[in-house]
């Protein structure tokens, strides 16, 4: 038997739609095979994984904080994967806007005004962008592969901020731990009030609203898939390839510092030597699975979170490591992955080989 | 003192030779795969659980490279059966392997490792200098050596290696002469997918013997790089691999020298060298396109 790929006349829009749903199945199944392996009741297992965490207000609480750096940065990384601009060191903007919006509070704690939180998220979005426009420079001055610049940028990132709490940022009474000083409050994100939901999520969700309409109601939007699909074609229409590698990059670092900071303020309260337990990579996983669409990321970015909370919540129930969470993670981009195949070709098993035939593609 | 040096150098070169060798004759047959990280740790783990539960560092490295073989398989599937994103899918792997080896390994961590042993080479070995630096090595360093003359010889004076460059220069006239693309290639990212399991096995069994979650640290991807670096020629493979391991073997002897330097600077060093490096590389037009294989990263899907 062999497999043969037909190609349709028109990607399917159905598929679009249902590739993720059968990815996320398909990963659910083999994590209970994981489960079963390990000598586990694999549907207890899966209930404690994906179920249980929606039915606390605590654990649900927990999902939507995690969901949220995820969404973010999963926004920004779909304008440059829509563009055809890989950015794959979101972990390093998100660290570097950390650092950049911690200035403040960490340099001059004194200052303490309705400016400081404001002016933190904008220090933040700009540290994000600069560390986002290296590779994007490098791109479009030397042609030099946005893939492996960004990426080498997230481990110089990290080191960098190791060596500020570990050195000058150390907080001067903290006993020599590794950790800057606690920000103050003016430097601390509230909830909305009543609430225990942080503003931040309410700020990525108004982000991801407005992007939605620009992706697909402006200039900007269109401007961005005719380069990701046809570079040709849209030069042609006088966009310039270079300057929205920068606008994407930029964009997807900015983003990405913006949820550095506001994990920093809103959660953490202070720097530490790991700010981040891999939102920056989990969020590639995220744009894929929301279809580089934001409202559809907005839920991907759910899903995702989901394996952090459930991932803990197996380890301290029954005892499974919590590296389970990032298995299933690079599990279900694979599926996602596989299934999109779908989207483009039908699949055909044959038992013999096909008389070549109209409907088989022509490459 | 030099002496010293250079064995360092040469250790920490040998991971990345043997990486960046098995992911040039993927590019070559028109393959990008950038889940090298994700196979490689995946060998650094199976090579030193294998070797630990069996004491045999032999079955160790086999048991790795069946490893990163069978994480290529599955990326092969995909991009090659599939036709699904090369770039998206190299991460995806990437991703797997990292928390799949924390997974494995978490039964590991701590436990003391087994070291390759040395081979003495007779004769050669007794040679002043020479001998210590080159012929007091574990095999995998003299398979590494190895590698390079066979990738050279096999892909620039073998008839194989002539179809494996057509693939990947020119899949469609490839296909019209009837060399099946999708098996070429796939034969190809296995042999990726072995040296990256090699290469893994060499961190946990003779760089550092023990298992640290995450401890190929980006070698697979500064693989990737020298690849570019060496403009998919073996032999420039052999060059960028020891100039980087220079440059990450810096750290322990600026920090023996007691140089005021903080470690986080100079650990930062081969990321800041790689991005250099592929800058300089880039910026030069002429360089690059000669040698790139012309269907890199393209899909390819036979009308039968």
């Amino acid at each position: 038997m062999r497999i043969e790929l037909v190609k349709r006349k028109e990607h399917s829009e159905v598929m679009v739609f249902l590739s993720p749903v059968i990815a996320v199945l398909l990963t659910a199944l083999t994590a209970g095979i994981i489960f079963a392996l390990s000598g586990l009741n694999p549907f207890e297992a899966l209930y404690k994984f994906f179920i249980d965490p929606l039915t606390q207000t605590w654990s649900l609480e927990d999902t939507i904080a995690a969901a949220t750096p995820l969404v973010l940065i999963a926004c920004g990384l779909a304008v440059c994967y829509l563009s055809n601009n890989w950015n794959i060191g979101a972990e390093g903007q998100f660290v570097v806007g950390a650092l950049f919006g911690s200035f403040l509070p960490v340099m001059l704690p004194g200052f303490e005004s309705f400016l400081t939180l404001p002016l933190m998220l904008v220090c933040g979005m700009i540290g994000g962008a600069l560390w986002a426009l290296i590779p994007a420079f490098l791109k479009t001055r030397f042609n030099t592969n946005e893939i492996l610049t960004s990426l080498m940028l997230v481990y110089v990132a990290s080191l960098l901020l190791d060596y500020l709490v570990r050195g000058p940022w150390r907080d001067p009474d903290g006993f020599n731990f590794p950790e800057s000083r606690i920000f103050s409050d003016a430097a601390t994100l509230p909830s909305i009030p009543g609430t225990s939901i942080s503003m931040a999520t309410v700020i990525t969700i108004g982000i991801a609203l407005v992007l939605t309409v620009i992706l697909t109601k402006t200039l900007k939007g269109f401007e961005i898939r005719v380069m990701g699909q046809s570079p040709r074609a849209g030069s042609f229409a006088g966009f310039s390839s270079k300057r929205l590698s920068l606008f994407a990059f930029g964009l997807s670092g900015a983003l990405a510092g913006l949820a550095g900071i506001m994990v920093v303020s809103g959660e953490m309260n202070q720097l530490q030597p790991t700010i981040s337990p891999g939102y920056g990579f989990t969020a590639i996983i995220v744009a894929f699975l929301g279809r580089l669409n934001p409202v559809g990321i907005i839920v991907a970015g759910f899903v995702l979170a989901l394996s952090y909370i459930g991932g803990e919540g197996v380890q301290s129930a029954m005892g499974v490591s919590d590296k389970i969470a990032s298995v299933i993670q690079g599990l279900l981009l694979f599926f996602v992955l596989a299934c999109d195949t779908l989207i483009l070709y039908r699949i055909r098993f044959s038992s013999r080989r096909a008389p070549a035939s109209a409907e088989v593609s022509h490459v | 003192m030099f002496e010293a040096v250079l064995l360092t150098v040469i250790t920490a070169a040998t991971p990345l030779l043997i990486a960046a060798l098995g992911e040039l004759v993927v590019e070559r047959s028109g393959v990008l795969n950038l889940g090298v990280e994700g196979m490689m740790i995946m060998g650094a783990v199976v090579g030193f659980a294998i070797a630990n539960l069996t004491g045999s560092g032999a079955l160790g490295v086999i048991a790795a490279i069946g490893a990163g073989m069978a994480m290529s398989a599955l990326f092969g599937f995909l991009v090659l059966v599939l036709v699904a994103n090369q770039v998206a899918t190299g991460l995806a792997l990437t991703i797997l392997g990292l928390g799949l080896s924390g997974m494995i390994g978490e039964a590991f961590i701590g436990v003391p490792g087994l070291r390759l042993p040395e081979l003495y080479i007779p004769g050669l070995s007794d040679i002043p200098f020479i001998g210590p630096v080159f012929f007091q090595q574990d095999a995998i360093v003299y398979l590494g050596f190895a590698l390079v003359i066979a990738v050279t010889y096999v892909l620039f004076r073998t008839r194989a290696g002539l179809i494996l460059r057509s693939v990947g220069d020119n899949h469609g006239s490839a296909h019209a002469l009837g060399y099946s693309v999708i098996k070429i290639r796939f034969m190809a990212v296995l042999f990726g997918g072995a040296c990256a399991g090699l290469a893994g096995a060499y961190m946990s069994l003779a760089y550092t013997p023990q298992w640290v979650e995450n401890m190929t640290a980006g070698r697979g991807w500064i693989a990737l790089a020298l690849v570019v670096f060496a403009s998919w020629l073996p032999l420039r493979v052999v060059i960028g691999a020891y100039l980087f391991g220079a440059v990450s073997v810096l750290n322990l002897h600026a920090q023996a020298l007691g140089l005021g330097i903080p470690s986080q600077f100079l650990s930062s060093l081969p990321y800041i060298a790689t991005i250099a490096v592929l800058v300089l590389i880039s910026a030069n037009r002429r360089l690059t396109l000669v040698n790139t294989p012309a269907c890199l990263g393209k899909p390819f899907v036979p009308d039968r």
